[in-house]
């Protein structure tokens, strides 16, 4: 199977061949990749490596934007969102543009890069601007759809390539939570997001809850959330920063006593290299870890 | 290449250069301007004269030229201009800086006609400008860009990526306009043509003041390489 970054070139290499209006703006990040493909070579004015010049990226991307092109600004997460997120901010949102971010290089997956290759804020910086949707993606499938939906779209869109997976894709029902079983009648609900499905789904499988998979975190799907709520308690597992929903849960849940436990990367910098399921398993997001957070949440129910 | 007629139509209000003082007023409700607005107004009103084409009437154009005001701060020099030539009306101004006005103290390009893109936070002008010079020149167009940036805001590492990239480029539909009023801390004689030089790009020096030096310096033709026109003007006080 193809990794997402893979997907991600091919698919959006296809894009580049087919519509005119798409653009692709690098920051030597890709660059190579891109040339295997041919397309820097077949559209020089539509493929652009403005080097490694991170601001220039965005404020050009938003430059082709306002003459009409729907630029794609690819690089590695800190560098793409937190490096420029000025830019981000005003010369997209604020002049009324919009472009797709795809970022390679989600939370850990460089651990052993060190710290200033780690990325687990990423989304809670978007998450701040208004009309983000922010893609999380577990599957190369899943990367694919979300990509040629942004191109046709006329928002601002992130896509968050990662090495982590889950072993299936989940396509239906559009950029929406998707449901994976249904607990008994006053089962939690835990949102897994993004590649942390199957890290959840094993680390609950026999625990009565009800499963949500969002493979797209903004805007939140409250709707979907709300419609299977059978207890007020919900678990959050993001594959970044801890905490980054947990305001949207509880802006749903705001009439209603509510219990809300999110589990994510803590703040605190883990002064380490070594790999992705290391850094999790610090973080208790490895199997164990969930599964003993989730257990000891629901140890701590009120008796009604 | 940039058209020779002034952005002027049925809609001109009649205003020339000599109004500028007075629509200045209407906004600071004084005769003092802050010198980053004053120090914009000479090149400002030659793009808009003889330089640019822009039509009040088709802000949206696409055959228009672009000019983008990165240097936002101090922009009534801008809104006065923007009015002598129609864009906006004479009455906004005295709602300058008013909760429901559309003139604030920095340009919001969503809420003023013809205004490229909102400013204020610097170094953000040229990159956009950059963005913008590649997509008309990509999509075979004749317009122009022109950006205005100040001295000081050419510290920003942003504009260095720009200036960097656009002589890569060879964006000969770009030009920037540097107001030099010497208010850069770590600036040096000839610092700032020089930086653009370096990369590519063709350069004029003029005199920020001189009307007919600042419309020749900037329709220098310039093919295959961007342009910038560094304008000096009287020192900050």
């Amino acid at each position: 199977m193809p990794t997402m970054r893979e997907r991600f070139t091919a698919v959006t290499s296809e894009l580049l061949d087919s519509d005119p209006n798409v653009a692709l703006i690098l920051a030597a990040i890709g660059v190579a990749q891109f040339k295997d493909t041919g397309v820097v070579d077949r559209h020089p004015n539509r493929v652009i490596n403005v080097g490694i010049r991170e601001q220039l990226q965005m404020g050009f991307a938003a430059g082709m934007a306002k003459e009409g092109f729907r630029p794609i600004a690819h690089s590695y997460a800190p560098f793409l969102v937190e490096r420029p997120w000025e830019q981000i901010r005003l010369d997209f949102g604020h002049q009324g543009v919009s472009g797709i971010l795809v970022s390679i290089g989600a939370t850990y997956d460089e651990a052993d890069w060190g710290r200033t290759h780690q990325a687990p804020e990423d989304v809670q910086l978007l998450a701040m601007l208004p009309d983000w949707r922010i893609h999380v993606p577990g599957h190369p499938d899943e990367v694919e759809a979300q990509l040629r939906a942004g191109v046709a779209d006329d928002t601002n869109v992130y896509i968050r390539l990662s090495t982590q997976t889950n072993d299936r894709a989940y396509l239906a029902g559009g950029p929406g939570f998707s449901t994976i079983r249904t607990g008994s009648g006053d089962a939690p609900t835990v949102v897994a997001v993004g590649p942390m499905l199957d890290v959840v789904a094993n680390a609950t499988a026999d625990l009565d809850l009800t499963l949500l998979y969002a493979n797209t975190i903004r805007p939140f799907d409250g709707e979907l959330l709300c419609s299977v709520l059978q207890a007020p308690e919900v678990v959050l597992v993001e594959p970044y920063l801890e905490g980054t929903s947990t305001a949207e849960v509880s802006g749903l849940l705001q009439a209603t006593p509510h219990r809300v436990l999110s589990l994510g990367t803590s703040q605190q910098e883990n002064r380490h290299y070594g790999t992705a399921a290391e850094h999790f398993a610090a973080h208790g997001l490895d199997e164990a870890g969930i599964r003993s957070s989730i257990t000891e949440f629901l140890a701590q129910r009120v008796p009604a | 290449m940039a058209c020779m007629t002034n952005a002027t139509s049925s809609r001109d209000s009649g205003l020339g250069y000599s109004d500028l003082p007075r629509l200045m007023t209407l906004m600071t409700g004084d005769e003092k301007h802050s010198f980053s607005a004053t120090s914009t107004l000479d090149v400002l009103w030659v793009l808009y004269s003889q330089v640019l084409n822009i039509d009040p009437n088709n802000p949206e154009d696409p055959a228009r030229d672009r000019f983008l005001l990165s240097k936002g701060h101090g922009p009534m020099a801008y809104y006065a201009v923007l009015a002598a030539k129609g864009f906006i009306p004479v009455e906004a101004l005295p709602t300058f800086a008013q909760y429901d006005s559309i003139l604030g103290k920095h340009p919001d390009s969503l809420l003023i006609p013809g205004v490229e893109i909102g400013s204020g936070s610097l170094g953000h002008g040229l990159p956009i400008a950059t963005g913008m010079a590649n997509g008309l020149k990509a999509r075979g167009s004749e317009s122009q860009v022109f950006c205005m940036v100040g001295d000081a805001e050419s510290n920003e590492g942003s504009g260095h990526e720009a200036i960097a990239m656009a002589g890569r480029l060879k964006l000969s539909n770009l030009t920037a306009i540097v107001i030099d009023n010497r208010s850069d801390a770590t600036g040096w004689p000839g610092g700032i043509a020089s930086r653009f030089a370096v990369e590519g790009w063709s350069t004029a020096d003029v005199d920020g003041r001189d009307h007919g030096a600042i419309q020749e310096a900037l329709v220098i033709p310039h093919s295959d390489q961007p342009h910038v026109v560094v304008a000096l003007v009287e020192p900050k006080a």
